[in-house]
């Protein structure tokens, strides 16, 4: 019930995607309400990168973490829900206002905030993730290699997960 | 124009979609929906994109919400939705609950392990790509902010929705003066 309110407060935050909340997510429920640990949290926001979908799906997986199922269920729909019948109702009105001034202000003003919570994330996960410094090196280089080039992200996914299991990064 | 569709071949279109999209399904909804179906074009896409991205929520959730409506009313929202939502929402509770039962085994931990570390770099790179527009086309006004966001929230564990509540208006009303001036 507590996750389900904490979630619909952040969906209609979450301007620019949820990776913007991430940091806010792994506060309360690491930090604030101690729910799991920093190791938990980056496994299941791991889990959520590998599967196929939307990367909103660690919050199923956290409600899921903290609430079983029914954890699951209002996690996602807390996310999903408020922001869905929002945006259905905007859209309905947008294209009376696409150029007015105004909108182009909020567009410009959110958008660097916004890209300052995604950094945040990635410090934030980093901090969880990365224990020692192969794993800051497996950081570096799938960063570099999304960044540079267009390679499917699975198949980063997939060497870092061989590595793992290869056991050369314990 | 979006065509007008029935909710079936929408939810279908949305479930191929979803089920494709490894490591977020935003390229794969591009590929699919102007591409493949054309249902929108290239310009429709980009700025069906924007809106979706200047609204909170999962922003590829928010562009079926849109895309779904546009062709088949509330029905359409609802089936579009439900079909880039449902399936990985079930997988991926699958994979949780495997990773309850399996977790603590040491291959699966150091799968994980691995797998945590790419993660948090693709994390990473996304927020570059976002940043580069930006800081490309007006430094002054979007390197202030971006900083102040990222050293609240991250350096001093700052709650993220007052952050967002500070920061918003100020940086909203930069950019408004910015472009009265110019």
């Amino acid at each position: 019930m507590a996750i389900g309110l904490q979630f619909a407060g952040l969906s209609l935050l979450a301007f620019g995607g949820v990776n913007a909340v991430i940091p806010e997510v792994h506060r309360q429920t690491v930090v604030v309400n101690h729910w799991m640990t920093d190791q938990d949290f980056a496994a299941l926001f791991a889990i959520a990168q590998a599967s196929p979908g939307p990367n909103f799906l660690v919050t199923t997986l956290i409600g899921w973490r903290v609430a079983g199922l029914a954890g699951a269920a209002v996690a996602t729909i807390a996310m999903c829900g408020p922001s869905c019948v929002m945006t259905y109702w905007v859209a309905k009105v947008w294209d009376r206002y696409r150029e007015t001034p105004w909108r182009v202000a909020v567009g410009w003003g959110l958008a660097p905030v916004t890209v300052g919570f995604v950094f945040s994330s990635a410090f934030v996960l980093i901090r969880a993730a990365d224990t020692n410094w192969r794993l800051a090196l497996v950081t570096a280089a799938s960063a570099g290699v999304a960044y540079f080039s267009k390679v499917n992200p699975i198949w980063c996914l997939l060497a870092a997960a061989a590595l793992g299991i290869a056991g050369v990064l314990r | 124009m979006t065509p007008r569709l029935r909710p079936w071949p929408l939810f279908l279109t949305f479930v191929a979609i979803t089920l494709s999209g490894f490591g977020g399904a935003l390229p794969f909804a591009r590929r699919m929906l102007v591409e493949r179906r054309n249902w929108l074009t290239a310009e429709e896409f980009t700025e069906t994109l924007s809106l979706c991205q200047s609204l909170p929520g999962p922003n590829i959730v928010n562009l079926s919400i849109v895309v779904g409506s546009r062709a088949c009313g509330w029905r359409g929202a609802v089936s579009a939705g439900f079909g880039l939502v449902g399936p990985p929402v079930v997988l991926v509770t699958v994979l949780g609950v495997l990773y309850g039962r399996f977790g603590a085994l040491g291959e699966v931990r150091d799968a994980l392990t691995g797998l945590g570390a790419c993660a948090c770099g693709l994390v990473a790179a996304t927020a570059a790509r976002m940043a580069e527009p930006l800081l490309k086309s007006r430094l002054a006004l979007a390197a202030p902010f971006m900083f102040a966001a990222f050293c609240g929230v991250a350096l001093l564990h700052w709650p993220l929705p007052d952050m967002l509540l500070g920061l918003a208006p100020a940086s909203i009303a930069a950019a408004w003066f910015r472009r009265r001036r110019s």
